[in-house]
């Protein structure tokens, strides 16, 4: 074994090592000698010329050669071995944020944002059946919130400080509680039948839907930008090792058939073996790297892309109910100035742009769903959607003809209210999201798995295979001896 | 035919202008008798070139328009905002034609606030029913209208944004409108009002323990709330710098009067200025807050019905002249008393109803 470590220390050119090891070799060769002692006549040099000239010398001899051809394949096998292994891991490690950091953080920012606007919904819903304010409606009033606050601290944690994120969720955490107190003045004035509780509500909803949402919305997109980057680090083909790899087996391969021409022997084992590993671990790159990809973009294709959707779809249901609950609590103490001059009540303006908002993420979430799993959830909440906004209509007759107990009831009330439509939509949208997680986690997964050991794999091999190719020249130089 | 035409544009210009000269009102005092008699002549030459000058009138902001708008004004003396409220036709208790299609229909539709408290609102823990002053006169109206036949369900109350009041009105999509609703000349141009039931006039709201005394200097350097569009929004930008302190903070208007409550609880505004009837609707919802000084404008409101409806503004006059002075437990002072006397008092201008006087 001290051969082929010799003459793999010895190309890279430093005349130190280089010094001890050459000239036992030499005066063993013995042919090479008479040409070496002209060389060696100028009596004063540096030891760096004197290192370059005995290089020079050495080139020139046939184990020379083979030395610096086991020495410089060696070396090209070990840098594809690390270069694939870097490549492989920082795409691996790309890869396993995808599935345990940014998305769950991403789906984080979209709890966030839905719970939110859920609390909105709810307190309006709350509010307009006063004292018969349904415990349910309450209660997950109040598990809203907690789940909000809850998901902010887990957000700022995964947060750098400073950044944009950052900035929201302190504003987030001071609007919370400031939206709270709106939201209990607004029930404490109704409680006592002043219809300054109303306005109340109004300035709660605004809180929420001009300052809260839009921050929770940014936040969301900050995270889902995170999520892209971490996509975008995972799945390009690690070009840099593959063209590495490609040239060590080109390498390996120019000095086998050197090899066969001057020796005329077919085989050298040790030169074949490295050829062997590097091929393997190339091989496995390539491919274990390709279906990692195709795992990854079917995660975001038919995981990221409709996950998103369905979670806007959500919050346009969320805000289309909000504002069904807020046209019968305002009672037209709000209007909207359209472009055209008209004016419209505010909240009957607001629930047409989300339901229409809703219709639109719907149809989009059924072209992207891949399977019937997927778009059954969407498509009864398709159906739910269009009797909702029949019933609304209906609701929208008795408001306008000043029936309001029976539009009221037909937006809060048991028997065919919107509010059963709402919660259909709602209930089938979640089953979606369910399904659409499942399916980013599986594919996302499946991706990971492709790449497990590839980083060690490479390592190792590449290894074993710098060494095959040190021990076939160290053969082919033990015949010089 | 072709009079008709020019009256009409002539009206419709003179809408325009008023408008404009309130603005400038402060011109209107250099103007001599010598100036007045040129002012006259150019009104006249001016309307005779209306129907050729439509475009260029409709611009409108030329003085010699103002000055023309100001001599006529004076010369037909059509309206004045303070005979306003006089210029409802006198009673009388025939059934024209919209009585006759509202008996026909079966039900009134009435425009109605449901969020002023004590005026027409929507009391959750009662009967979930409508309820308040401007509520009672709408049933003291249907009552009459439909004689034996009423019951409450013959009166359909639908809830009217208050810039809805007019459209709502001229679309027929309410016979009437009973919401706190001010009889104005501009208003006049656009529907017909009954005599006035209530009188009132702006006011400001502020905490019991406020230093601020009323519309005047107490306003100093204070924060004060009021609704978009509204009269006191107006007045209080009109009168910064004369009547009350260059140093009032006129905050950003709110889309509704009750929103200035929100503020003041909240800290966010030290007063409110509204109408006195709106202010004490505020009032009765906060024990902490209180009508400070007197009104500093006189207000009336009225009913507002279309201007095609004169039967229907006639018999709501008689109505009300019956309304005004009963005594039983479905007048005019039963309804105060039940609904304002606690927050507005027995002293109050409000506290008795305005007299009428018909065109």
């Amino acid at each position: 074994m001290t051969e082929p470590q010799q003459s793999s220390a010895a190309p890279p050119g430093t005349a130190v090592p280089t010094m001890p090891a050459l000239p036992p070799q030499s005066g063993r060769s013995g042919a090479p000698a008479p040409r070496r002692t002209p060389a060696a006549t100028p009596a004063r040099r540096t030891a760096l010329a004197e290192g370059v000239d005995q290089l020079r010398a050495a080139a020139t001899t046939e184990p020379g050669r083979l030395r610096a051809i086991g020495a410089l394949l060696a070396l090209l096998v070990v840098a594809f071995g690390a270069v694939a292994a870097w490549q492989t891991d920082s795409r691996a490690t790309a890869a396993d944020d995808v599935l345990h950091h940014s998305q769950p953080l991403s789906s984080d920012a979209a709890a966030i944002y839905r719970s939110l606007a859920d609390a909105d919904t709810m307190a309006a819903s709350g509010y307009l059946a006063g004292l018969q304010e349904p415990p349910a409606t309450r209660e997950q009033y109040e598990l809203d919130i907690k789940t909000a606050a809850s998901k902010l601290v887990t957000a700022a944690a995964n947060t750098d400080p400073g950044s944009s994120s950052a900035g929201i969720i302190t504003d987030l955490n001071q609007l919370l509680p400031q939206y709270k107190g709106l939201v209990e003045s607004a029930r404490a004035n109704n409680r006592q039948g002043f219809p300054v509780g109303g306005a109340y509500l109004r300035a709660a909803n605004d809180t929420m839907q001009n300052q809260m949402l839009p921050k929770a919305q940014k936040l969301y997109k900050n995270e889902n930008a995170r999520l892209n980057d971490d996509y975008g680090n995972a799945t390009p083909y690690p070009w840099f090792a593959i063209a590495l790899g490609l040239l060590a087996l080109g390498g390996l391969a120019w000095a086998q058939r050197r090899n066969y021409q001057r020796t005329n022997r077919v085989l050298n084992s040790g030169l074949v073996a490295a050829s062997a590993t590097t091929a393997v671990v190339l091989l496995w790159m390539v491919v274990g790297h390709t279906i990692a990809r195709a795992g990854l973009n079917d995660s975001f294709d038919h995981g990221v892309k409709s996950l998103n959707v369905l979670h806007d779809a959500q919050i346009a249901s969320l805000k289309a109910r909000s504002d069904e609950n807020l046209i019968l609590v305002s009672r037209g103490a709000e209007t909207k100035t359209l472009a055209n001059k008209e004016v419209v009540d505010a909240y009957d303006w607001g629930y047409d742009q989300e339901i229409a908002a809703l219709g639109r993420g719907l149809k989009l979430a059924d072209s992207l769903a891949d399977d019937s799993a997927g778009r059954k959830p969407v498509a009864v909440a398709n159906s739910s959607m269009q009797v909702w906004k029949s019933r609304h209509d209906t609701v929208s007759d008795a408001n306008n003809a000043g029936d309001y107990q029976k539009a009221r009831s037909g937006v809060i009330g048991d028997n065919k209210s919107t509010g059963e439509c709402f919660t259909s939509v709602d209930e089938s949208l979640n089953l979606a999201l369910t399904h659409e997680t499942e399916e980013f986690r599986q594919s996302a997964g499946d991706g990971l798995d492709a790449m497990t050991g590839l980083t060690a794999g490479a390592a190792v091999l590449a290894l074993l295979g710098a060494a095959g190719a040190v021990l076939g020249i160290g053969r082919r130089l033990s015949e010089y001896r | 035919m072709k009079g008709g035409v020019t009256m009409r544009a002539r009206s419709d210009f003179f809408r325009r202008l008023s408008a404009v000269r309130r603005v400038r009102a402060g011109l209107r005092g250099w103007g001599g008798v010598g100036a007045m008699a040129v002012v006259c002549v150019l009104a006249v030459a001016f309307v005779l070139l209306l129907p050729l000058t439509q475009s260029r009138g409709e611009a409108g902001a030329d003085l010699g328009g103002q000055r023309t708008a100001q001599g006529v004004q004076a010369k037909a003396a059509k309206c004045d905002e303070s005979t306003v409220q006089d210029q409802s036709p006198p009673p009388a208790d025939a059934d024209g034609t919209t009585i006759n299609a509202i008996k026909e229909r079966g039900y009134l539709n009435v425009g109605v606030d449901q969020n002023s408290y004590r005026w027409g609102y929507l009391n959750p823990n009662s009967s979930g029913e409508l309820e308040g002053f401007d509520i009672d006169l709408v049933h003291a109206i249907a009552k009459n209208i439909f004689g034996s036949s009423y019951s409450p369900s013959k009166v359909r109350l639908l809830a009217i944004p208050t810039d809805q009041r007019i459209p709502a009105v001229q679309k027929k999509r309410v016979d009437m409108v009973v919401r706190t609703m001010t009889i104005t000349c501009t208003r006049l141009d656009d529907v017909a009002f009954s005599a006035p039931y209530f009188v009132t006039g702006q006011q400001v709201l502020a905490p019991k323990v406020s230093t601020i005394k009323g519309y005047n200097d107490t306003l100093a350097h204070k924060r004060v709330c009021s609704a978009a569009t509204s009269t006191a929004n107006t007045r209080l930008h009109a009168d910064k710098g004369h009547k009350i302190p260059a140093s009032v903070d006129i905050l950003k208007a709110v889309p509704n009067q009750l929103d200035c409550l929100v503020e003041l609880q909240l800290g966010q505004a030290d007063a409110v200025v509204t109408d006195g009837a709106l202010a004490a609707s505020q009032a009765a919802q906060d024990p902490t807050v209180e009508l400070k000084g007197t009104p500093f404008t006189t207000e009336y409101y009225g009913v507002a019905m279309n201007k095609d409806a004169t039967d229907l503004v006639q018999r709501v006059n008689r109505i009300l002249e019956t309304y005004r002075t009963s005594t039983g437990p479905e007048g005019w002072h039963a309804s105060y008393t039940k609904w304002l006397l606690p927050t507005l008092g027995k002293d109050s201008p409000s506290a008795n109803p305005p007299t009428p006087h018909y065109k």
